[in-house]
C-alpha cells in the first residue's frame, strides 16, 4: 500500500495540473494558451490519424516526425562511434591524453549551435547537415565519459587478461569496453538533451521538413496548435528516450550489478 | 620535469601539432579553401574580429542575457529546491511533472514565448532561465535532502523558525551541491543563449552576429572564427566558475577528497 502511495500522488498531481490548465483555458479566452484537450485532439488528427497500413501515422507525421527522429538516430550513432573510438584511445594511451587534453576541453566548450551555420555551408540544406550538427553536440559528453571510463579500468582485470595472454583486440572488447560501458551510457544520456536542442536549431536554420521546420512555419502563420503540439511531442520524446536508455542500460549492464552483488 | 610542466608542454605540443597537421593537410591536399579554410585563415579572421567593436558588443549582449537568465534560474531553483528538499512528500508528488518538463528542449518554446512577451531580449532570458533551472533545482533538492537532520532538529528544538533553520543550516550545507548545479546550468545557459540568438528573428548577441557573418561575403572562415572564439569564451566562463567554486567551497572539496581517499 505504502509502495503505491508515491506513484498515486504523482499521477494525482499530474491530473490536477492538467485539469486546472483545462479549466483555465477551456473557455478559449487566451490566444496563446490552448487547453490540453485541444492539443491532444490536434496531435491525434495531425499525426496519428492515418491509415492502418502506415501504422496510423498521417502523411504529416511520416513527412516531419520521422525525418527528425531519423536525424536524431544518425547523429547519436555517429557521435557514439567517434566518441567511443577516440575516447578509448585517449583513455588508454597516456601521451595521447596529455597531447589531446586542451583540444578536448576547447572542443567541449564550443556551444554546439554555433557550428550549425558551418555545417549548413558544408552540406547545404538536408539531413546530413542536421545529423552532423547533432553528432557534434553529442560527441563531447560521450568522448569525455569514455576517456574517464577507459582510464579507470580496474588494473587487476587488465593484469588478469595479460596473464592469460589475451590479445589486444579481445582485451578491448572483453575488458576495456565493458568496464567503460556505464560511463559511456551516462555520456549518451547527457547527449540526448543536447541532441534535442540541436535538432530544433538545425531544423530552424536549414531544413525542408522536420519538427523544427514545422514550428518555424507555425511561428510565421501564428499556428498555436502546431506550436503546442510540438512542445508536447518533444516532452514525450524526451521521456521515451530516457526510458529507452534506462532499459538498455539496465540490460547491457545487468552482468555488472550481478558481479557487484557477488563481491 | 614536474608533472605540471609536462602537462603544459605536452598540451601545448598537442595544440600546435593539430594546428600544423590541419594546416599542412589542407594546404598540400589542395582542398577547396572556400569550404575548408586553412587554420591560419580562421585565426586571422578571429584576430580581425577581436579588433572589431561589433564583435565585442555582441559578446556583451550574449553575456548580459546569460547572467540574467542564469540569475533567475539560480534564485528560483534554490527557492524551489529548499521547499522540495525539506518536504519529501511534495518532492515525490511533483517528480513526474519535472520528469516530463525537463527534457523539453527550451528552444522549442521560443515561438510561444516570443508571442507572449513580444520582446526578443526578454524571450531569450526566459528561455535561458527555463533551461538553466533544472540542473540548479535538482542539485538543490539533493543537497537540501542530504542536510544532517540532527542539526536542523537541534535548531528546531531551540525554537528557531523554519526560515532561520533554512538560512543557518540547510542552505550553507547544501551550497557546494548547489554550486555544482550552477556550473552545469551555466554551460547549458550559454548553449541556449547562442541557440536562441541563432534561430530567433530580431535577436542580439553572438548568435545573430554569426547570422550576419553567414550572409556576408567573407565565406566560411568567419563562421569557424566565431565558433573558436565562443569556445574560448566558454572555457573562460567555466574557469571562472570552477575557480570560484574551489575558492569558496575549499573546505567541502578537501573533505570529499579525504572521504574519497582509500
Amino acid at each position: 500500500m505504502r509502495r503505491l502511495a508515491a506513484p498515486a500522488a504523482q499521477l494525482g498531481v499530474l491530473i490536477v495540473v492538467i485539469a486546472a490548465w483545462q479549466l483555465a483555458t477551456g473557455s478559449g479566452t487566451s490566444p496563446y494558451f490552448l487547453p490540453p484537450s485541444a492539443i491532444v485532439s490536434f496531435m491525434y488528427h495531425q499525426w496519428f490519424d492515418g491509415p492502418a497500413s502506415h501504422l496510423w501515422l498521417t502523411s504529416d507525421a511520416t513527412g516531419n516526425l520521422l525525418p527528425s527522429l531519423g536525424r536524431m538516430l544518425v547523429g547519436l550513432v555517429i557521435a557514439s562511434l567517434i566518441g567511443v573510438a577516440v575516447g578509448v584511445a585517449i583513455g588508454r594511451v597516456r601521451v595521447l591524453a596529455e597531447l589531446a587534453e586542451p583540444l578536448v576541453h576547447f572542443g567541449r566548450a564550443i556551444p554546439p549551435p554555433v557550428m550549425v551555420p558551418f555545417f549548413l555551408f558544408l552540406f547545404k540544406i538536408g539531413t546530413p547537415m542536421e545529423a552532423a550538427s547533432i553528432a557534434f553536440g553529442v560527441v563531447w559528453p560521450v568522448l569525455l565519459n569514455t576517456i574517464d571510463g577507459a582510464r579507470h579500468v580496474h588494473p587487476g582485470q587488465l593484469e588478469t587478461a595479460r596473464a592469460f595472454r589475451i590479445g589486444p583486440v579481445q582485451r578491448l572488447v572483453r575488458v576495456i569496453l565493458p568496464a567503460a560501458a556505464p560511463k559511456i551510457f551516462a555520456g549518451l544520456r547527457l547527449g540526448v538533451a543536447m541532441a534535442l536542442i540541436l535538432m530544433v536549431v538545425s531544423e530552424f536554420q536549414g531544413a525542408t521538413d522536420g519538427i523544427g521546420y514545422e514550428v518555424a512555419n507555425a511561428q510565421t502563420t501564428l499556428d498555436m496548435s502546431t506550436i503546442w503540439g510540438a512542445i508536447v511531442f518533444l516532452g514525450l520524446l524526451g521521456v521515451v528516450l530516457n526510458l529507452i536508455f534506462a532499459v538498455a542500460e539496465r540490460r547491457a549492464l545487468a552482468w555488472q550489478r550481478g558481479s557487484a552483488r557477488a563481491e | 620535469m614536474t608533472a605540471g610542466a609536462r602537462r603544459v608542454c605536452l598540451g601545448a605540443a598537442g595544440v600546435l601539432l593539430a594546428f600544423g597537421l590541419a594546416q599542412f593537410v589542407l594546404w598540400a591536399g589542395g582542398v577547396d579553401q572556400a569550404v575548408f579554410p586553412l587554420p591560419s585563415t580562421v585565426v586571422g579572421s578571429a584576430v580581425d574580429m577581436l579588433g572589431d567593436g561589433s564583435f565585442w558588443t555582441a559578446t556583451i549582449q550574449t553575456l548580459t542575457s546569460w547572467v540574467e537568465g542564469l540569475g533567475i534560474a539560480v534564485g528560483l531553483g534554490v527557492l524551489l529546491g529548499l521547499v522540495l528538499g525539506t518536504l519529501p512528500w511534495a518532492e515525490s508528488a511533483v517528480r513526474s511533472l519535472v520528469e516530463f518538463l525537463r527534457p523539453i528542449p527550451s528552444v522549442i518554446l521560443l515561438p510561444l514565448v516570443l508571442l507572449i512577451t513580444q520582446e526578443s531580449h526578454e524571450s531569450e532570458v526566459v528561455l535561458i532561465a527555463i533551461a538553466a533551472l533544472w540542473p540548479v533545482l535538482i542539485n538543490a533538492i539533493y543537497g537540501i535532502a542530504e542536510v544532517d537532520p540532527m542539526a536542523t532538529q537541534t535548531l528546531r528544538s531551540f525554537g528557531f523558525s523554519p526560515w532561520a533553520i533554512a538560512w543557518r543550516v540547510s542552505l550553507p550545507s547544501a551550497a557546494p551541491f548547489i554550486a555544482t548545479g550552477v556550473r552545469i546550468a551555466a554551460s547549458v545557459a550559454f548553449v541556449v543563449a547562442v541557440a536562441v540568438e541563432l534561430i530567433g528573428t530580431g535577436m542580439d548577441g553572438l548568435g545573430s552576429y554569426l547570422i550576419q557573418e553567414q550572409s556576408g561575403t567573407a565565406g566560411v572562415a568567419p563562421l569557424l572564427a566565431v565558433a573558436a572564439l565562443s569556445g574560448l569564451l566558454g572555457l573562460l566562463l567555466n574557469a571562472v566558475l570552477v575557480g570560484a567554486d574551489h575558492r569558496v567551497f575549499r573546505w567541502h572539496h578537501l573533505r570529499t577528497a579525504a572521504a574519497d581517499a582509500p
